[in-house]
């Protein structure tokens, strides 16, 4: 996919939360273009900052040093007034979905379009489509109450889009939601991206969040940025240490195996997983232990990536080495 | 048991303490509703933060709601002359059951308010909208529920209240009860008006419960 015209722009954005005897850096000297028409993810563990960052997108919260430029608006130069409009033009979704609980589903959906002076007609109009596209007609008229995690979610994904954004912010938008409704919810936001073109920013704590749907991803760690990339990139050649920590979550424990050379293999949607290690065992007549075998699905190609424990001489190991640059198999050592 | 003039008078006074509770209840609102909506926008984490007109309005509120009613009927009489034009009768007692009671009122309006998830009030602020239409299209429905509550406690209060005013001729059950009750020892009358006003607290508050029940879609 290609991206030319920068959508959100962040410019050496910090954000510091002061009171009288507390001084906490949420953010500090992020640089960050999400281009149009991307799905792009904003992972780090919790506390890094992610929500923080992404109430700045929005200005929900005013950064204390640098910019924003949402479609070539400098966010820290128009007014309140001015403000609230550009706001319409971004939708947000949250974790707990915040729907009025007073207000039927189809009335939550007309919620922005009052706000935005719609009638109420054109606004009824809007919010039964809206409803058809997050595949919740039958359920115009239910309460918050009487939807389940995935429906509410549902509901809020159709009033975030109700004033036709450029943008949907997601912040933590499936993780109270379990994995078969997070799945269902997080193609829905892809089908959104890709049928209406809306850039879709997404904040997440879960890596599988990230490999599901985002075309690039940003990891915040301490207030900072520490890698930036493609997801493919950076899933299969993580270079920081909060990067390699998200990409093996569940993995943690291939450090403790301390004094033994271990290898990775990276299985980059070209190879087919079991036969490679079989007819290497094969191939160099030497057994090799799996400490850690993991795929995905990335973009409907098959990612995935193996940790095998090296054989302690050295000719099996290089026999291994040469199977494995022979047949064009990515791999590291790992130490 | 009781003759037709007393219950005459007894019928009067319900019909006079219903009046000066309802209108007081009314004109309270109109200062109170307002008072509470100002002290939750303009409270520091409020969607308008203005904290020292917040402060300033908070100490007032407080200051008034420490006086006791008695004390503050008393007090306010010179103002009640001015405005009614007498210190007698329902319609003077209005002028001291508002003042007290509006004060309360912006309290109970601050906590029903505050009881809006501020995850709801930052969707909407998402969305664009202004602290305006927060306070009409998100804080004042989706507190409707607690808000009705508190408008049943408020009644009431007002209600008790304005027995009180019996001590100063203001009319209704109060001055029958002080009246027969107290003065004459009659403790037949002093018990009926007393059932009179439990039965009147009760209907007020299950109507007050029926409603907030009615009008709350969370079920
Ligand atoms: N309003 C605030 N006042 C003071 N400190 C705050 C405020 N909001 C956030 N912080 C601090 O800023 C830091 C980053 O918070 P933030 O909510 O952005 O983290 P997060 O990455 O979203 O975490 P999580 O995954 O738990 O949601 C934290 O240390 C937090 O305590
Ligand atoms: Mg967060």
């Amino acid at each position: 996919m290609a991206y030319q015209e920068p959508m959100i722009e962040l410019i050496g954005l910090g954000k510091t939360f002061e009171s009288k005897n507390s001084h906490v850096k949420a953010l500090e000297d992020i640089n960050l273009t999400i281009y149009e028409g991307e799905i792009f993810g904003i992972i780090g563990l919790s506390g890094a900052g992610k929500s923080t960052l992404v109430r700045c997108i929005n200005y929900l919260e005013r950064p204390t040093t640098g910019k924003v430029i949402f479609d070539k608006i400098d966010l820290s130069e128009v007014d309140d007034y001015e403000l609230l409009r550009v706001r319409q033009s971004m939708g947000m979704i949250f974790q707990q979905f915040n729907l009025l609980m007073q207000r039927t589903a189809l009335q939550n959906i007309c919620f922005p379009l009052e706000i935005a002076g719609v009638s109420k007609k054109d606004a009824k109009k809007r919010a039964y489509e809206l409803l058809e596209v997050v595949g919740l007609s039958d359920k115009a008229g239910a309460y918050p109450a009487q939807l389940s995690g995935g429906q509410k979610q549902r509901v809020a994904i159709a009033r975030a889009l109700a004033t036709k954004p450029k943008v949907l912010l997601c912040d933590e938008a499936t993780s109270a939601l379990d994995p078969t409704t997070t799945r269902s919810i997080l193609d829905l936001l892809k089908e959104i991206n890709k049928n209406l073109g809306i850039t879709v920013v997404v904040i997440t704590h879960e890596m599988s969040v990230i490999e599901e749907i985002c075309h690039r991803v940003a990891i915040i760690d301490a207030s900072h940025i520490a890698e930036i990339g493609d997801v493919e990139e950076v899933f299969m050649r993580p270079k920081s240490k909060i990067a390699k920590q998200l990409v093996f979550s569940g993995a943690n424990h291939i450090e403790s195996f301390v004094g033994e050379d271990k290898c990775r293999i990276i299985f980059d949607g070209r190879t087919s997983f079991e036969p490679v290690i079989a007819n290497m065992v094969l191939e160099c007549r030497t057994p090799v232990n799996i400490l850690f075998a993991d795929t995905k699905d990335i973009d409907g190609k098959a990612f995935g990536q193996m940790v095998i424990q090296l054989p302690e001489d050295d000719i099996s190991k290089k026999r291994i080495f040469a199977y494995l640059e022979t047949n064009n198999i990515p791999h590291e050592e790992v130490i | 048991m009781f003759s037709k003039a007393v219950l005459e008078m007894i019928g009067v006074g319900i019909l006079e303490t219903l009046y000066m509770t309802i209108i007081s209840s009314i004109l309270a609102y109109i200062l109170g509703l307002p008072l509470g909506i100002l002290l939750v926008v303009t409270d520091k984490d409020g969607i308008a933060p203005l904290v020292i007109l917040n402060r300033i309005v908070g100490v007032i509120v407080n200051i008034l709601r420490s006086i006791p009613f008695v004390i503050l009927l008393v007090a306010l009489m010179p103002f009640t002359r001015i405005v009614v034009g007498t210190t007698l009768g329902p319609n003077a007692l209005v002028v001291p059951l508002v003042i007290g009671s509006a004060p309360y009122i912006a309290r109970l309006v601050e906590s029903s308010l505050k009881e809006v998830d501020h995850g709801i009030i930052e969707a909407a602020q998402s969305m664009g909208a202004s602290p305006r239409q927060i306070v009409f299209k998100v804080l004042i429905p989706e507190a409707m529920p607690s808000l009705i509550m508190g408008g049943a406690i408020a009644i009431i209060t007002i209600l008790s209240y304005s027995a009180m005013g019996g001590f100063v001729g203001a009319g209704g059950l109060g001055t029958i009860a002080i009246n027969y009750g107290y003065y004459r020892y009659q403790v037949d009358m002093m018990l009926v008006t007393v059932i009179i006003l439990v039965l009147i607290v009760q209907g007020f508050q299950e109507l007050g419960g029926r409603l907030m029940r009615r009008s709350d879609k969370r079920l």
